[in-house]
């Protein structure tokens, strides 16, 4: 046996929020092996299965490495998918850019800039989100740019940009080694964002640290918890807002925090005095007293956080959901401190740069307005566009750009890396609205169920064939390097996005070009952090080593590991009065259980990596968690096959009859396409953040025969958590 | 401010801060104290024996990765005994254990001149290969029991419990309890363990396979079936 030795490549992963720091082990352009540097800031030392080992989905052999121009012409409405590549030409990137562009100002020019819409890339790096963004507005003039943010910490965001005026997580994830109590609510952390997990267990078990965690499923924290309020889902704001009323009638507030930095306190107050105790246990069934005594056990604490995930985001009443612990916080005084916080842990490696990079309809680079015109004067300077040039009209979201795919709405939809036809909402709908489009431009790595539907396949390379920056959950803007050569004719995002838009720029006959000969993605940086100032003082060779948290505002300044020491983007943080809403959709007697979705630790969202990774033998099917109390009720065995109906869709898989979901809620993750979730899940939006009810529907559950699995493999035990 | 105290290493008189083990204090002033179960991110637990110094007064060699210094303490980290007794420690490894995948023992073995056969009749520790899932092999023939992997596994990063020593004497090995297969365990592959695995005992399954010849094109093409073996449970257990 020989013994491989090299200098790794070190990057970040391209899994989650954390950002852990990765080496990349490579023999002949093969990534044997992955470590993790023990001195990372982020990590130290400690990974996750995906990190440590669900990189290889690289070398795939169904990774699509040429251009594909599909045979048959795609006509809207009828619109097909096809996973085969016997439906696709393998054609030049001459052919697939020039044909691509063709298309798309054909539908410019003959419907205007309404016509078209982009999906950016929470797993792109920054500069490549930044350039796609530029791209749709600079030369489509369109703001119909969004990414998956919609879909996953909308609700955090519009809550926390109306309440502070900014919308990152506040502190870093590592000072939970400092905290005393922490709040951890609709997250599953070990499953979602495992490093911070263990710094969470390592907190509680050797700093003492009490945790509260606050959520429908018995998820793993439990087991470290010193309280948990098993809530029923939805009543988040009703369990958050019996905390305050127990703070504010035991006078446990920060009397002084609330006087010099905050408003809107007394209509606030107002709206507290009816959630008592005894009103939320009736709503949420939570126990009366353990709502009292989170309510003491966070207020008395010298450093508290709250910690939260899609839980709380991803509901009809989402913002509420995240305004409801803005106030905990505020009335707390646990924010602006190193231990405490409100932080929202962002799902993808870099949503929080793909958000930074303006991949949103309602705001340019930076979170600039797009209907403020002194924000469209600046980038149209920037980007050497006519003054005015630029729309002024804010876009549309991930789900409008979908449902207004008709006639007269969207016509050309352009989608980098994302899978939509796994994570949006009521997905049998989702289907005859992406059937409705005219053109598709498809740009990644695999012919997922969103790239079955494009007329244009552009092959992409992964995170370890292409230089650029990710964002991290705690604002840490990190270094990804290229540790081997592109495979195939697969090229780097940025470059495709260049080549493309230099032939749209010709094909528009526009004489004054926005630029788009950079030589690397260091320079698309310059670029960034010269239209973005907190991302100012950041540029490759000061983050060569560690990387720096934004704001950095200029290139001396250190970065930020926590924001709002001194004062809020809005100056006085403002309280929300809120109210108890229920969920969009309740059970009743037809369809007696609500459907709760999420993640499992072994894949990824719409699964385009992992169910292409060997990870995938470690959790190769769906499974429906149901109580065993709910099993007993609809005689369901232990690993039956059951079918799941929704009054949108049914799926039919095995069945876990575990104690891991609370009687009534049954929890089906929504990575496998063979039984997507999302044919069941409710579209119904938050109403000011356009947010899609994905942790609550009404579904019924029953037994069927084994023939009816869509994948007849065996069940892999498990003996995880 | 910690307390100092004041002692001598190597007949060299030093000031530190009285919290620190002899293996920090030393290494704060550039010398360098041999170690190998010991890990900067694991708790020491003194297993292998191998950092041991000789202070002035005490009976035996101290292990200098869990002692901590105190005032007046005469330590010497490289006389003739401590010496000795590291290169019997190498010895007694080499006699057991398959170390040709970790080059920094060989080389400690080299630099203490340890005979590689002075216990030429020794009986050494071959355990088969576990290969029971498609993310790493263990190799327990390899292994020097230096319990990194069970610490990381357990408070020092990952609180997953999934495996610990069993056996006893000669016959101790790393295990899962029960001898179950990994993905019945309460693993969750975050692999912490291969991170701190000091000889490669532990070793993800595409670097397995490529050191034992495969091409990486045909690693990539291996089915579900052919990755994900199933079971060889190690040769200490009784069929049933």
């Amino acid at each position: 046996m020989n013994t491989i030795t090299n200098n790794p490549i070190k990057t970040t992963c391209p899994f989650c929020g954390v950002g852990c720091n990765l080496e990349l082990h490579v023999k002949d352009n093969f990534i044997y092996k992955v470590t993790a540097p023990f001195d990372s800031v982020v990590n130290k030392g400690n990974l996750c299965v995906k990190g440590r080992f669900g990189y290889d989905f690289i070398y795939n052999k169904r990774r699509v490495l040429n251009p594909l121009i599909r045979k048959v012409d795609q006509k809207p409405v009828a619109r097909s998918q096809s996973f085969n590549l016997d439906e696709w030409r393998e054609v030049t990137w001459d052919e697939a850019l020039d044909y691509s562009a063709k298309r798309m100002v054909e539908i410019y020019k003959r419907d205007g800039s309404d016509a078209l819409a982009v999906y950016c890339c929470a797993k792109a790096t920054n500069e490549d989100n930044y350039l796609l963004q530029k791209m749709f507005r600079a030369l489509f003039r369109t703001n119909n740019v969004d990414h998956c943010t919609r879909l996953c910490h909308a609700g955090s965001v519009v809550a926390l940009q109306k309440a502070i005026g900014s919308a990152a997580m506040s502190n870093t994830a590592s000072e939970i080694m400092d905290t005393d109590v922490f709040i951890v609510t609709g997250s599953n952390t070990t499953e979602t964002h495992p490093i911070i997990s263990i710094q969470m267990k390592a907190a509680i078990e050797k700093r003492g640290a009490k945790l509260i965690v606050v959520d429908p499923r018995r998820i793993e924290m439990v087991n470290f918890a010193t309280l948990w309020l098993a809530e029923r889902p939805g009543s988040d704001v009703a369990v958050f807002s019996g905390m305050a009323h127990v703070i504010l009638s035991e006078n446990l507030y920060n009397k002084k925090f609330v006087d010099d930095r905050t408003e809107n306190f007394e209509i606030f107050r107002k709206s507290m005095e009816k959630f008592t105790p005894e009103y939320v246990e009736n709503i949420s069934g939570v126990d009366r007293e353990k709502i009292i005594q989170a309510a003491r056990l966070y207020a008395n604490a010298d450093r508290a956080a709250i910690y939260w995930a899609l839980g709380i985001s991803q509901s009809t009443h989402g913002t509420d959901n995240a305004h409801s612990l803005i106030n905990l916080a505020l009335l707390t005084g646990h924010v602006g401190r190193h231990g405490t916080g409100l932080n929202p842990l962002r799902g993808q490696n870099n949503v929080q740069g793909a958000s930074d990079a303006g991949a949103m309809p309602w705001h340019y680079p930076g979170y600039l307005e797009v209907d403020d015109e002194h924000s469209a004067l600046i980038f149209e300077k920037a980007w050497n566009i006519e003054p005015g040039g630029l729309n002024r009209n804010k876009g549309l979201t991930t789900t409008e750009i979908l449902s207004n795919a008709h006639p007269g709405g969207v016509r050309s939809l352009y989608i980098m890396g994302e899978n939509p036809m796994m994570t949006e909402p009521n997905l049998n709908k989702a289907h005859r609205h992406m059937q409705e489009l005219e053109f598709v431009v498809c740009q990644d790595l695999f012919i997922n169920e969103s790239g079955a539907y494009a007329d244009v396949f552009l092959p992409a390379t992964t995170f370890a064939e292409k230089d650029g920056t990710f964002t991290n959950t705690d604002r840490r803007v990190q270094r990804v390097r290229k540790a081997i050569k592109p495979l195939g004719n697969s090229r780097p995002d940025w470059e495709i996005i260049c080549d493309l838009a230099k032939r749209i720029e010709k094909l528009l006959g526009r004489p004054n070009s926005s630029h788009w000969d950079y030589q690397n993605p260091e320079e698309i940086m310059d670029e960034f952090g010269s239209v973005v100032p907190s991302y100012r003082g950041i540029n490759y060779k000061r983050i060569e080593k560690t990387g720096l948290q934004t704001p950095v505002d200029d290139e001396n300044h250190p970065g930020t590991p926590f924001l709002y020491a001194d004062s809020f983007p809005l100056g006085k943080a403002k309280f929300y009065p809120l109210d108890y809403k229920t969920i969009d959709e309740q059970a009743d007697s037809q369809f007696p259980l609500i459907l709760n979705t999420g993640r499992v630790l072994e894949h990824w969202h719409g699964g385009t990596l992992t169910r292409n990774s060997w990870i995938d033998d470690l959790f190769p099917q769906a499974l429906v968690e149901i109580n065993p109390f709910d099993a007993e009720k609809y005689k369901i065995n232990h690993l039956d096959v059951v079918k799941v109906n929704s009054r949108r869709g049914e799926i039919v898989l095995r069945a876990d009859v575990t104690a891991k979901t609370i009687p009534g809620v049954v929890f089906i993750p929504f990575h496998f396409a063979e039984a997507a979730a999302n044919f069941l899940t409710n579209d119904a939006l938050d109403p000011e953040a356009l947010i899609p009810e994905f942790k609550a529907c009404a579904v019924k559950i029953e037994k069927v025969s084994e023939d009816h699995l869509p994948n007849n493999l065996l069940y892999q035990t498990r003996g995880r958590y | 401010m910690s307390e100092k105290v004041k002692l001598s290493i190597n007949n060299k008189e030093i000031e530190c801060d009285k919290d620190l083990t002899i293996l920090y204090a030393a290494k704060s002033v550039g010398v360098n104290i041999p170690t190998i179960c010991f890990h900067d991110n694991c708790t020491a637990n003194a297993l292998c024996r191998i950092c041991v110094v000789e202070v002035k007064g005490a009976r035996t060699l101290i292990p200098s990765c869990v002692a901590k210094v105190s005032d007046g303490m005469e330590i010497e980290t490289h006389n003739q005994r401590v010496n000795l007794s590291r290169k019997t420690i190498l010895e007694m490894m080499l006699s057991t254990t398959d170390l040709s995948q970790s080059p920094e023992i060989l080389e400690m073995a080299d630099e203490y001149g340890a005979n590689h056969d002075r216990f030429s009749d020794a009986e050494r520790r071959s355990p088969q290969l576990i290969d029971d899932n498609s993310m790493f092999v263990r190799d327990y023939d390899k292994c020097i029991l230096c319990w990194r992997c069970v610490q990381v596994c357990a408070e020092d990063a990952q609180y997953a419990f999934a495996i610990n020593f069993k056996g006893r004497g000669y016959h101790t090995q790393i295990s899962t309890f029960y001898e179950k297969p990994l993905p019945e365990t309460s693993c969750v592959f975050c692999g912490q363990c291969i991170g701190v695995c000091p000889t490669e005992a532990l070793k993800p399954k595409r670097q397995w396979l490529l050191e034992l010849g495969y091409e990486s094109e045909q690693i990539m093409q291996m089915t579900r079936n052919e990755r994900n073996k199933k079971t060889k449970r190690p040769q200490t257990t009784q069929e049933s």
